[in-house]
């Protein structure tokens, strides 16, 4: 993807709030429950695992490694390339790899956080390192 | 309670349209109801429980009226494409507690001709929406690890489209009946990375019914006896990015569920039918059920072991959504109804199982690599 496409901006709520704001800030925010000590993604305010409320935000590195992705070959805005990235802290988001050459994408590369600008918050991107 | 042998098939019914721009899609629905009535020999009164999933116009309310039912038992489960697995199994639980003796089960829609109804807001959309993941790249995703950790092939994948177009050829409604072979699948083109446009199912107008019912109601009927002997069902999604593993799904749950109610074990299953919206959905699925260990799913499909005939293990021998038909882009319905020809015996000829008296109709609905669902029903021939 290029910095022509136009991405969605993010509808956001009272539970994500403070997530898209860090992202204008150019940081990547996740949930840590301080009842069992795992980290997750994308926010909640109970904690997928344990189901305490207790969970506060924390920034991330940025930084991770491919744990997978598929080259999208045609779509109305190009060619793109999906994947997920496991971050130094633990979990595993959904992204895009973008400002790379996609043919060079492989499973266990080093990448790191970039946002792109939308008409609201900005959105997290990845790119190899 | 068990549903074991308390719920019987006594009606399916495949509409044979690929392309219906002339209908509408509760048509297609009231259609379908009506083969599936006419296959059972039952009548619209007769039908006390209705069953429909996302793809119904206006959901169950508006689908009871529209149909003029009159139920005392009803389910608007939406699991994407295995719903009708599940419903199949919420049926059988409502037959088994006395909930209804009579349940219609429907599925219709045109993606082929209009557009797919829109999706609800859910909690996860601003973090995985804008990034663009189609069922093509998702299920991409899930084979491109799968082939990092069991080094998988494409020649491996391809072997599932070979074998479901060695089936489709018999299938005079199926989409694609010409035959293909693993070059074919590898030549065309990359879709999504590493799935081939052959790794993927057609995209038809059309659907597909069947009716549940009671044993004493079956045996009152014509057709031959098909019943429910197990059922499992079970989710899995990334939840919250812990330990993420996309080479398994939700499968590994719901196959050990519906064998142990069965009592029986993927070595006595005779023919089976798996949701084959991909190549790499089918690999998994036979991993995940138990018919080969996790990781040799790609040494089991090769070299025509699903092909009927000649392999272990006849799979999908309508053609299954590879290329025959994936009404409404779900499809686990046409997996339950080609479960029962072959239990019946109605299967095609050239690919009819030699005395098949035990199917499994297994499906995963929503998005593999994301989140998604997953149905496991077995089914023994009386």
């Amino acid at each position: 993807m290029d910095n022509a496409v136009k991405y969605p901006k993010p509808i956001t709520n009272p539970e994500t709030a403070h997530f898209w704001e860090q992202t204008a800030k150019g940081k990547l925010m996740i949930k840590r429950c301080t009842a069992c000590g795992e980290a997750h993604y994308f926010p909640r305010s109970i904690c997928p695992f344990c189901f305490s409320d207790k969970t506060v935000w924390e920034e991330s590195s940025g930084e991770g490694e491919i744990y997978t992705f598929s080259r999208m070959r045609k779509s109305a805005a190009g060619p793109y390339a999906i994947g997920y990235v496991t971050l130094k802290e633990g979990p595993s988001l959904l992204t895009n790899f973008v400002d790379c050459d996609m043919e060079k994408l492989r499973i266990g590369q080093k990448v790191k956080v970039v946002f792109k600008a939308t008409d609201g918050a900005p959105l997290p991107f990845f790119t190899p390192v | 309670m068990t549903i074991k042998g308390k719920a019987y098939i006594a009606g399916i019914f495949e509409h044979p349209t690929r392309h219906a721009p002339d209908k509408s899609t509760a048509q297609l629905h009231a259609e379908i109801a009506h083969g599936a009535l006419a296959d059972a020999g039952l009548t619209k009164a007769d039908i006390d429980g209705y069953f429909c999933a996302g793809d119904a116009p206006g959901g169950v309310m508006a689908m009871v009226d529209y149909l003029g039912l009159k139920v005392r038992h009803f389910d608007s489960t939406d699991t994407g494409g295995c719903s009708y697995l599940v419903h199949l199994g919420h049926a059988a639980e409502a037959i088994a507690a006395g909930k209804c003796s009579i349940a219609l089960v429907t599925l219709a829609g045109k993606p082929r001709t209009g557009a797919m109804p829109p999706r609800a807001t859910s909690a996860e959309v601003d973090f995985e929406a804008a990034y663009g993941g189609t069922t093509h790249n998702v299920y991409g995703m899930c084979a491109m690890r799968h082939m990092h950790e069991f080094g998988t092939t494409s020649e491996q994948l391809a072997w599932i489209k070979v074998a479901a177009s060695h089936h489709a050829q018999y299938n005079p409604h199926a989409m694609l009946p010409e035959i293909v072979t693993v070059e074919d699948v590898l030549n065309s083109p990359m879709i999504a990375d590493p799935l081939h446009r052959m790794d993927c199912c057609v995209v038809t107008d059309g659907g597909g019914g069947f009716i549940v019912t009671t044993e004493a109601i079956a045996k009152s009927l014509k057709k031959p006896l098909v019943r429910m002997i197990g059922h499992g069902e079970a989710m899995k999604g990334p939840r919250g990015g812990h330990a993420l593993d996309l080479t398994y799904s939700a499968g590994v749950w719901s196959g050990p569920t519906a064998f142990e109610e069965a009592g029986v074990a993927p070595k006595d299953i005779k023919y089976a039918s798996i949701y084959d919206s991909f190549t790499i959905t089918v690999l998994m699925q036979l991993e995940d059920l138990g018919f080969c260990k996790k990781g040799e799913g790609g040494k089991f499909v090769a070299d025509g072991n699903l092909i009927s005939g000649v392999g272990k293990l006849p799979f999908n021998t309508d053609g299954g959504g590879l290329c025959s038909n994936h009404p409404v882009n779900r499809g686990g319905m046409t997996k339950i109804l080609e479960a029962v020809r072959q239990l019946r015996g109605e299967a095609h000829p050239k690919v009819q199982v030699p005395n098949c008296d035990l199917a499994i109709a297994h499906g995963t609905g929503g998005l593999l690599g994301i989140r998604h669902a997953a149905s496991t029903c077995i089914l023994e021939r009386v």
